[in-house]
């Protein structure tokens, strides 16, 4: 079972207009697997079915094997389902380090604990310094993340679903914003993630797309007009006229 | 906290504590009476100040929770009297029988209340709320068996052990131990885990919910909690004054409650005391010259509004952080 994520068939409209169309794909351990299409497509919307903001007005969604098309966004996350922003979402009064715990206080079970201050508690503060320094963010624990950069806000969006130790990551453009040694940065970092848990990367920046992907698939005004490998998706002529144009 | 909020907090404490001894010395029972409403409005909104400061739930109704605490002072206070049983049950003229019914009662009210109106948010929980709130004052005015409209009076305060409550020192004392152990209860909350995840709702719930906390829950208990809170503070009030009525439970007191954690500083640990403070020192000092003193208490909240975000506290001690 090699599966962990399965949308079957996916379909979501607002009033006449199709957002999701049928749309069947998975994401298989140890891969990349890469969903691009123009502005409009539906990645956002498909992304919010997936995290659980939305129902699908038809399809199933199984993780893991478990069918979670009804289960609530904090549910999927707490089954294992990382997801960063495509606009950065963070704690913004919190430093780097609370955001983390306030992630890994949730993998660590239910938030109803009154009495023991978080700060004092070694089982959150040192973990969390520890992901910060995977991604390269131990110098600015301190910061609020208000008070970070842009790109350094992206790579707490990274921590944060690190945090969680997902079955898999549902990453919305994280290279979003970033300017190109950001962006050389974190397709390393990516490269080696994907042997942790496979992941699902939304993404506009095209040449990272081609650098990281194991498979792409194509969503055009939502549907999937074809998935496979990066050759195959460069090669494809259906998808050079739809989206690639004449750049590929 | 940083190291100036602390000492704030502490000269706070500190003055709370010397006026009243102050006052007993000289012979100035009023000014202990003062004291003592400064306490119980402070330790209402310590409970606001869980929803709305740490939450954000913006409750237009925790009147409410406050009436509730002192129909459960009063009531309790006149049956115990009259040696008639509550539903069944033997009355008393304990606080500490009476406190734990007023918040259970407080509580239950506020879960509700919450269950139902946490499904919304902006505007629309506070109209909500609000709502709620005016259902319960119409339902108190109209219940005549305690005094519906004109209130009911308390022969004799509850009694506390050890201490005669009919005095006005210890009366104080155990409003200022009510209110000291609530504020503990506060920085407690405020320092936990469930505290880190409510501020964090506050800030960004959709953040919250995909790390994989539900913010509805988190949002519920911080309000039953509330609820609880104020409602002792209502149980309080009655017994100082002596008097319950549905006034206990009109908007004004709700918008009160709110004003006192705008002037103090929403979300800090002092801030009900610094507003509520503020807030009796207006009524009796301008009260003395005008019946329009709460013209003056706008001005101040235009004031703190307009130029120190964070209250007297964020004025006095910045703005807060979390490491």
């Amino acid at each position: 079972m090699d599966e962990v994520l399965h949308l079957h068939g996916l379909r979501k409209s607002f009033g006449a207009l199709v957002a999701t169309d049928d749309v069947t794909l998975t994401l298989k351990k140890g891969e990349i697997h890469a969903l691009i299409g123009p502005n409009g497509a539906g990645k956002s919307t498909l992304i919010a079915q997936i995290s659980g903001r939305y129902a699908p007005d038809a399809g199933r969604i199984t993780f893991k094997g478990q069918d979670i098309t009804a289960l609530s966004v904090a549910r999927r996350a707490r089954l294992g389902l990382g997801r960063s922003f495509q606009i950065s979402a963070v704690i913004p009064e919190y430093s780097a380090r609370r955001n983390v715990m306030l992630a890994l206080q949730s993998r660590q079970g239910h938030p109803f604990r009154f009495l023991k201050p978080v700060m004092w508690d070694r089982s959150l503060t040192e973990p969390a310094a520890a992901i910060l320094a995977r991604v390269g963010l131990a110098g600015r624990a301190s910061v609020p993340a208000g008070e970070l950069s842009h790109g350094e806000r992206r790579l707490l969006e990274i921590a944060l679903a690190l945090a969680l130790e997902p079955a898999c990551f549902l990453l919305d453009e994280p290279m979003a914003g970033l300017g190109a040694e950001g962006t050389a940065r974190l397709v390393t970092f990516l490269r080696d993630l994907k042997s942790q848990a496979p992941i699902l990367l939304v993404e506009h920046d095209m040449n990272a797309v081609f650098a990281l992907a194991d498979r792409i698939s194509v969503l055009v005004y939502g549907r999937i007009i074809a998935t496979g490998s990066v050759a195959e998706i460069r090669a494809n002529p259906e998808v050079r006229r739809a989206y690639l144009g004449d750049a590929a | 906290m940083d190291r100036r909020e602390i000492l704030l907090n502490v000269v706070l404490a500190a003055a709370l504590l010397a006026v009243p001894l102050w006052a007993y010395f000289a012979s100035q029972p009023f000014t202990i009476t003062m004291s003592t409403r400064i306490a119980i409005l402070a330790m209402a909104a310590v409970g606001l100040n869980i929803a709305l400061g740490l939450g954000g739930l913006v409750s237009f109704g925790h009147a409410a929770f406050f009436g509730i605490g002192g129909f459960v002072a009063g009531i309790m206070a006149q049956h115990a009297m009259l040696g008639i049983p509550v539903l069944g049950l033997p009355a008393s003229n304990q606080m500490l029988v009476i406190w734990p019914v007023a918040m259970l009662l407080s509580a239950l009210a506020a879960l509700v209340i919450g269950v139902l109106s946490l499904r919304t948010s902006g505007i629309f929980f506070i109209m909500i709320t609000l709502a709620f709130a005016q259902m319960i004052f119409y339902f108190a005015i109209s219940w005549p068996a305690y005094g519906g409209e004109d209130g009911l009076p308390l022969a004799l305060r509850n009694q506390f052990p050890g201490l005669n409550t009919m005095r006005p020192l210890p009366m104080f004392l155990v409003a200022y131990g009510a209110l000291m152990a609530s504020l503990l209860a506060f920085a407690l909350i405020r320092a936990s885990r469930f505290g880190a995840a409510l501020m964090a709702v506050r800030q960004n719930p959709d953040r919250v919910a995909a790390v994989g906390i539900d913010p509805f829950g988190l949002r519920l208990v911080a309000f039953v909690l509330s609820g609880a809170i104020t409602g002792l503070a209502g149980a309080l009030m009655a017994d100082l004054t002596r008097f319950v009525s549905p006034s206990m439970m009109a908007w004004t007191m709700s918008g009160e409650l709110i004003v006192i954690l705008i002037i103090g500083g929403v979300g800090r640990l002092f801030g009900p005391v610094a507003g509520a403070a503020i807030l009796v020192g207006f009524e009796v000092f301008f009260g003395g010259l005008t019946e329009h003193w709460k013209l003056w208490l706008g001005l101040v909240l235009l004031a703190v509004v307009l130029f120190a975000r964070g209250g007297v506290i964020g004025l006095i001690a910045g703005r807060e952080r979390h490491g």
